[in-house]
């Protein structure tokens, strides 16, 4: 009973109510359309783009937030029902951030349980001897995500190992890759912008990646989880706040409520460009610590921990060119005893 | 008037972290109108209701850009944002999306 207030009928179906303004296609939908555009969406992205074939081992990022939980459910939805014959797991990392991961873990089992799918865990702990609460304590508050985001990578890439699966899918979406496309702008980084708007990454690395979300808007994927009444967990990590991304984020918040489709025009624009011949780009190699795929003698992440162990926190952050891979003997730093270890006992 | 407020996505860490609350808003009537709008209820929040960071929840006259707001379960989009009236036992959800996924 609407009385006074006006109501909107389904421009699709024209049965039922209303619920939702889509910022992709600005429609006015109900419910159920809503959620046959939705999945049907991202089928077509599956297929169009040949993301996966049959019998893949695809291990499915999660986190507990609100993109894996929804790509868990509709990814596994969209394998029944069109019947992909995709073999699907949750492959979950812990950072170590106290009141922050901890409780986002517990809603990952809480899916393992609820989607029947069986759950990896991978710890940094475990793979570098180090948590993000004790290299945050080591550095202080700036970079943690440069940290984070490295290991996380190469989390993610031994634990898809480890469960011998064929991809690696994530729940980044449209409004990820805007703000990804933007950040390279803004950083300058040519190589970084001419790979981050690519549906599928790394084919040429240890585990390929892709991101069926590429399309789907941020607010699409809380209205869905919402009305479905999804199980997710929503905080932000105590660390973000001082990080680079909020700004790009705010800007491309901003730019969504002048004109929704932007986040798209962004993607489009990264997709599209092209870079001079003449541009100097770097080459891709294999690490000589671990064997993982590096434009560098050493990679990232054994760069880093090479800094953490030997407690100069700055190696490798900012354009210092400090000479890397020198032995040397142990510094020791602080109240906690370092060992020296390896990236990984994986070969590449 | 009565109404049911619902906080999610990490906004009810500004309410005292309780999700749901079940308020009484009083509201002067303005021009003659004895409507309550959302305008008027978002003010009515942010002076009752945040109890820190009101940044996180509002930016001028409305909600921050990524906090999803429904009216009885409607994107409010659809029913003219901050023109949206309220009528008494409505139940207004505000999401926030600004998080990891």
């Amino acid at each position: 009973m609407e009385g006074k207030r006006s109501v909107r009928m389904c421009c699709l179906c024209n049965e039922r109510r209303a619920s939702l303004n889509r910022p992709k296609t600005l429609e006015q939908i109900c419910r159920e359309c809503f959620y046959l555009a939705f999945e049907d969406e991202i089928h077509q992205i599956i297929v169009s783009n040949r993301l996966f074939i049959r019998g893949d081992r695809v291990a499915i990022g999660a986190s507990g937030g609100k993109d894996s939980t929804v790509l868990a459910y509709v990814l596994s939805k969209l394998n029944r029902i069109h019947d992909y014959g995709l073999h699907l797991f949750l492959l979950s990392v812990d950072e170590g951030i106290t009141g922050y991961r901890d409780d986002s873990l517990e809603t990952v089992h809480r899916n393992q349980i609820q989607y029947g799918l069986p759950l990896k865990v991978v710890s940094y702990k475990d793979l570098y001897g180090w948590t993000m609460d004790e290299i945050v304590k080591l550095i202080g508050l700036k970079n943690n995500c440069t940290f984070c985001g490295v290991f996380r990578r190469q989390a993610l890439d031994r634990g898809a190992a480890f469960l011998k699966a064929d991809k690696l899918v994530t729940g980044h979406n449209a409004d990820d890759i805007a703000e990804t496309v933007l950040l390279n702008i803004l950083r300058g980084d040519i190589a970084r912008l001419s790979r981050c708007s690519s549906i599928i990454t790394g084919e040429d690395g240890p585990i390929p990646r892709c991101k069926p979300f590429k399309y789907t808007y941020e607010k699409e994927i809380v209205m869905y989880a919402y009305f479905k009444k999804l199980d997710y967990f929503s905080t932000e990590c105590i660390y973000s706040p001082n990080a680079y991304r909020g700004f790009a984020r705010e800007f491309i918040k901003d730019l969504e409520r002048i004109r929704p489709r932007a986040i798209l025009d962004i993607i489009k624009s990264g997709e599209n460009f092209r870079i001079s011949t003449t541009t100097k780009m770097p080459e891709q190699g294999t690490c000589e610590r671990c064997g993982y795929i590096s434009s560098q003698k050493w990679c990232k992440a054994c760069v880093l921990l090479d800094g953490l162990n030997r407690g100069l926190p700055k190696l490798g952050i900012g354009r210092s060119r400090v000479a890397i891979g020198c032995k040397e003997e142990n510094e020791s730093h602080g109240g906690k005893s370092i060992e020296s270890k390896q990236c990984g006992s994986l070969d590449f | 008037m009565q109404l049911t407020l619902e906080f999610g996505g990490g906004l009810e860490l500004l309410c005292d972290s309780k999700k749901i609350h079940n308020v009484n808003v009083e509201f002067e009537q303005q021009n003659g109108e004895d409507k309550l709008t959302m305008k008027g209820l978002l003010s009515w929040v942010r002076t009752n209701l945040i109890k820190e960071r009101p940044e996180m929840f509002m930016k001028g006259d409305t909600v921050r850009p990524g906090v999803l707001v429904l009216v009885n379960d409607c994107d409010w989009e659809l029913s003219g944002q901050l023109n949206t009236s309220l009528e008494e036992k409505d139940v207004v959800v505000f999401i926030s999306t600004l998080h990891g996924g």
